[in-house]
């Protein structure tokens, strides 16, 4: 019962804060709401016991995507939505844009529909979906992986961020002179 | 499999002095001299050195670095390209003031990437050995800032990269889903011992994953970025881009479809065998046409990549080893021509119009004699090692029975001796422009002077007595395919 609560309250602050960031006219307050929304998110992945997946979609894209986001609507210095644009054009592109909306939103209902009815029996792609162990995703064995099968890859890795960041420098710096 | 770490150790070695290059770069007060190229040189040898001494042995480290004798032969000739490139990158570092250390290390880090895209036997670490090796190149693209050309050649390098490692990476993905792995030799298990047919997820997985590969090794219609990129990047990373990196790729290439993808040859083969008539055809006639002579070498390497996937096509042992004979022969062949380039470069105009040789046999015959040699190397006459190259790819194909393929080879390099041709009727008999400067008497520093030397030996070397290379290439592939 706990789990269900709890699955109400994530799930309806991940829906709410969803919608109320396509209801902003700042851009800023979007990008903060959608880190609410995905937070939210991250605690359902909890309660099916994903526990790094929660961590990831954390770390992942409420640290670095949505730090991301905010640099670049700061820097563009986007203080508000301009929605003039929008007004301005023409009638026709209007309605042609509502109407592609509306079906792809239709589209999206009849899938949704389509796949909840068919939760039960659907299968994936190697057969019937079965209940995984939550073993395979935990964060230790993962971590085991990380460092005995994939140890080299993973070093491999430092070499290419340090590269990415040299690279980076080399291009971006300013000029001594 | 004996766990070493024997097999990553040419690889560490040529680390270890890009890091060095860096942290030199760290400590040298603005303004002093630090002779970084050295450590470079010093590693590249040393990981020279250990490639030699692993010869035969075998090894295999961390499960996924391979020191087998094709990965061997191939981080060899890497080596080789990279020992001439940064002995030719002094003089335009002194006159572009770029930044040596950054320069040196990013070069540094390139090569790295190459050898391990060479031995890696996991696709997840060749797509990672992929992306070390493509960011610095991307990197050294641009590195002249206050070139426009050059910072719009490596912006458009980047974006195209970026989409061909997302091929690769969803072929990637798609192999892990078929198969469960990413490691070569279990996809070629499974993959042999499964009747998969050609459904359309393996079709889709191969296709993929050879979208990814014909992009880093300029394949028609995989090559657009090859012009412009080669065009804006300075003549020395040019040279190094043009071989390095279609080394690295080919090799990785050839390992990935002819070990692991090799029972769905059915698949690739007519694939590939389109690529390899579209890359000879186009990159041949475009060639022709063009009056810059680094486009005209950019087409040139689209063309030679057209003649590796005839190697490749073949799919015989015969070809696999041309396929590693021929990167040898055009890497020091196309690098020593750049790096004549490089030379002929000065602080007020690049000089690689066709127009700007004209005359250079009266200015420095030496220069024009060496790239007489490189040309002719690339144009494949006799008794150069591009000639030899040639043969043996072609060889191949007929033994394979693609005539078709050995036909169209034969009659694009025919072409291409035109244009090759062209550069050196330029340097010889015509007189500089009556309202242009004069070519300037370039400076050769001792260091490229010695690379150069070098470059030619090797062309003379590999085109007169190529036996004992051959057998060298020949053994590499038998063991291991």
């Amino acid at each position: 019962m706990p789990d269900q609560i709890l699955f109400y309250l994530l799930g309806g602050l991940a829906v709410v804060a969803s919608v109320l960031v396509i209801g902003q006219r700042n851009p800023i307050h979007s990008v903060l709401l959608l880190i609410a929304s995905f937070a939210g998110l991250s605690g359902l992945y909890v309660l099916l016991q994903a526990p790094f997946v929660a961590v990831i979609q954390i770390i992942i894209y409420a640290g670095a995507i949505m730090v991301l986001f905010l640099f670049v609507v700061m820097l563009l210095n986007v203080g508000r939505e301009d929605t003039d644009v929008d007004e301005q054009s023409p009638v026709f592109v209007h309605r042609v844009s509502m109407r592609v909306g509306a079906l792809l939103a239709g589209l999206l209902v009849v899938e949704l529909v389509w796949a909840l009815a068919s939760a039960g029996t659907l299968g994936g792609v190697f057969g019937p979906m079965s209940q995984a162990p939550p073993a395979v995703t935990s964060v230790r064995t993962i971590g085991h992986a990380l460092f005995t099968d994939y140890a080299f890859a993973f070093e491999v890795t430092s070499i290419l961020i340090l590269v990415a960041m040299v690279g980076a420098v080399v291009l971006a710096r300013r000029e001594a002179k | 499999m004996l766990f070493s770490m024997n097999a990553i150790v040419p690889l560490a070695c040529v680390t270890a002095a890009a890091l060095a290059a860096m942290v030199a770069e760290a400590f040298r007060t603005p303004g002093e001299r630090m002779p970084i190229a050295p450590l470079g040189l010093i590693g590249l040898v040393a990981a020279g050195i250990a490639t030699v001494l692993l010869w035969g042995h075998g090894y295999v480290s961390f499960n996924v670095v391979a020191g087998d004798d094709f990965g061997l032969f191939v981080t060899g000739v890497l080596v080789v390209i990279g020992l001439l490139t940064i002995a030719f990158s002094p003089a335009t570092i002194e006159r572009e003031q770029l930044p040596a250390g950054e320069y040196y290390a990013l070069t540094l880090f390139a090569i790295a990437g190459m050898i391990l895209m060479a031995q890696a036997t996991d696709l997840l670490v060749i797509f990672l050995a992929l992306e070390v090796l493509s960011l610095s190149v991307y990197v050294l693209t641009g590195i002249r800032r206050d070139s426009r050309a050059a910072s719009e050649a490596s912006f458009k390098y980047f974006l195209l990269g970026a989409f061909s490692s997302a091929f690769f990476l969803y072929g990637i993905a798609l192999t892990y889903a078929l198969t469960g792995s990413t490691h070569l030799d279990r996809v070629g298990q499974l993959i042999a011992g499964h009747t998969f047919g050609s459904g359309a997820m393996e079709t889709f997985a191969v296709g993929l994953l050879a979208v990814g590969f014909a992009f880093k090794v300029s394949a028609v219609p995989f090559h657009m970025w090859a012009p412009d990129a080669y065009e804006g990047a300075p003549p020395v990373v040019t040279g190094f881009m043009a071989t390095g990196v279609k080394a690295a790729a080919f090799a990785a290439f050839v390992r990935v479809f002819m070990s692991a993808f090799g029972p769905l040859s059915a698949i690739w083969v007519p694939v590939l065998w389109g690529l390899a008539v579209a890359t000879m055809i186009l990159g041949t006639v475009v060639g022709v046409m063009q009056t810059n002579v680094k486009r005209l070498l950019a087409y040139s390497s689209i063309a030679h990549a057209g003649y590796l996937l005839v190697g490749m096509v073949s799919a015989n042992a015969v070809g696999r080893a041309a396929v590693l004979f021929y990167l040898l022969a055009y890497g020091v062949t196309n690098v020593g021509a750049f790096g004549v380039l490089a030379l002929l470069e000065s602080k007020d105009r690049p000089n690689d119009e066709l127009r700007d040789l004209a005359g250079l046999w009266n200015v420095r015959p030496g220069l024009a004699a060496l790239m007489t040699v490189f040309l002719l190397s690339l144009g494949g006459f006799p008794p150069l090692a591009g000639f030899i190259g040639k043969w043996f790819i072609f060889t191949a194909a007929i033994q394979s029975g693609y005539y078709g393929l050995a036909i169209i080879g034969v009659l694009t390099s025919v072409v291409s001796v035109f244009f090759y041709l062209r550069i050196v009727v330029m340097m010889y008999m015509t007189e500089p422009e009556p309202g242009r400067a004069p070519l300037s008497a370039p400076i050769v520093p001792r260091l490229a002077g010695a690379a150069l030397g070098l470059a030619t030996i090797v062309v003379f070397y590999l085109g007169i007595l190529p036996t004992q290379l051959i057998d060298l290439a020949t053994q590499s592939v038998a063991r291991i395919f």
